[in-house]
């Protein structure tokens, strides 16, 4: 038992006990917001099945492979497992692109080795860094971003140094 | 942008393909990854309709606004110069908050409005604001309490638990999420004292 157990459960706990006090039609709701999900999957299917395809034939073609070799003198200094270099790279550009890396990456390596853990870790902490970007600025009349791009990217950096020193000292 | 990293992806995937020699693997995935991909939307789609099911309730419920209340303290502190109290607060709280329940629908709506509303009341012209970039930034970190996707990618490709790395993302967004508003601050300040000298 540990508190990843415990964390739907209390979630569904804590949202059913406040809506039933707040007299939220529960069964109603909850089969509406399941059709917004089917809706959102819909919506996002069309990328995503884009993503798979690409991203598929360039790991078939052995270009991450590639890829993760040329990078890995660098990434071994700090621990960082060269399977999930392709998804460090990709992750900032493209949402459905992360998770089909990450999906190949899980498939290839178990989930639950240590790069398959470090490739799920970098993926539940970060947000597809530049699409953010691009979409709050564009609400507005802004040109210059200023030190928007440098500050968020250093995030992203800092998301795969401690993927990997706290997959290290959580499970090994 | 997607269309330079789908293009990418492919282009030199069949260049790679050329130089190895194994032309065949590439031509094969294509047609095996679409499989592939409507199984993964398929097992996707099963976590995000428990999720947005649950979700739909939470909001409903004013779970949403009940956790802003709390959250709006600490976040008044961070965003400084703006009327604690004006639209422009309210809708970075609520944008925050609807991200770290995970309901990304809400979120995006709240967040432009934010952005919107800080245009108006900071007059920020064409130069963005040092408000505007900790809110960008602070969206461009994640933090979410239950990452569904990676749920439903453990859970596809047979992990034992697919929720023991819960812990982890909390730690590492948490940490990266801290680091960047001070490296977000900090870069502001900097910025701002080489305006004035110019």
């Amino acid at each position: 038992m540990s508190i990843s157990d415990f964390a739907i459960p209390a979630i569904f706990a804590f949202v059913l006990i406040f809506a039933l006090i707040k007299k939220v039609d529960v069964f109603t709701e909850f089969v509406e917001g399941v059709k917004e999900g089917v809706k959102t999957v819909s919506e996002v299917f069309p990328a995503l099945f884009a993503l798979v395809i690409s991203v598929g034939m360039f790991r078939a073609s052995g270009a991450t492979t590639f890829l993760s070799n040329a990078i890995s003198p660098l990434t071994d200094l700090i621990g960082f497992p060269k399977e999930a270099i392709p998804l460090a790279i990709l992750r900032p550009f493209s949402g459905s692109g992360a998770t089909a890396i990450a999906d190949g990456i899980l498939a290839d390596s178990n989930p639950d080795s240590f790069a398959g853990r470090v490739a799920s870790v970098m993926l539940g902490s970060s947000e597809t860094t530049f699409y953010v970007i691009a979409v709050y600025f564009a609400a507005t009349k802004i040109k210059q971003t200023r030190h928007t791009l440098p500050a968020a990217l250093s995030g992203d950096v800092l998301i795969c140094v401690l993927s990997a020193i706290v997959v290290g000292l959580l499970f090994y | 942008m997607m269309k330079w990293v789908f293009c990418t992806l492919i282009l030199l995937s069949i260049i790679f393909a050329i130089i190895s020699g194994d032309v065949a693997a590439v031509s094969e995935a294509a047609l095996a990854e679409s499989g592939n991909a409507v199984t993964l939307a398929i097992s996707l789609a099963g976590v995000i309709c428990l999720w947005s099911g649950v979700m739909r309730i939470a909001q409903k419920a004013g779970v949403t606004e009940f956790l802003a209340a709390a959250f709006r303290p600490i976040l008044s502190r961070l965003f400084r110069g703006i009327n604690a109290k004006g639209k422009a607060m309210q809708y970075i709280v609520l944008n925050l908050t609807a991200n770290l329940l995970g309901l990304g629908n809400a979120s995006t709506p709240f967040g432009i409005a934010a952005m919107k509303e800080l245009e108006k009341e900071e007059q920020t012209g064409e130069k963005a604001s040092n408000n505007m970039i900790l809110f960008v930034v602070m969206n461009t970190a994640s933090l979410q309490i239950i990452p569904t996707t990676v749920a439903a990618l453990r859970l596809k490709n047979g992990s034992s638990d697919p929720m023991e790395i819960l812990p982890a993302v909390w730690i590492v967004s948490g940490v990266t999420l801290t680091i960047t508003i001070i490296v977000t601050v900090i870069l502001s300040k900097i910025m701002g004292r080489s305006k004035r000298k110019s």
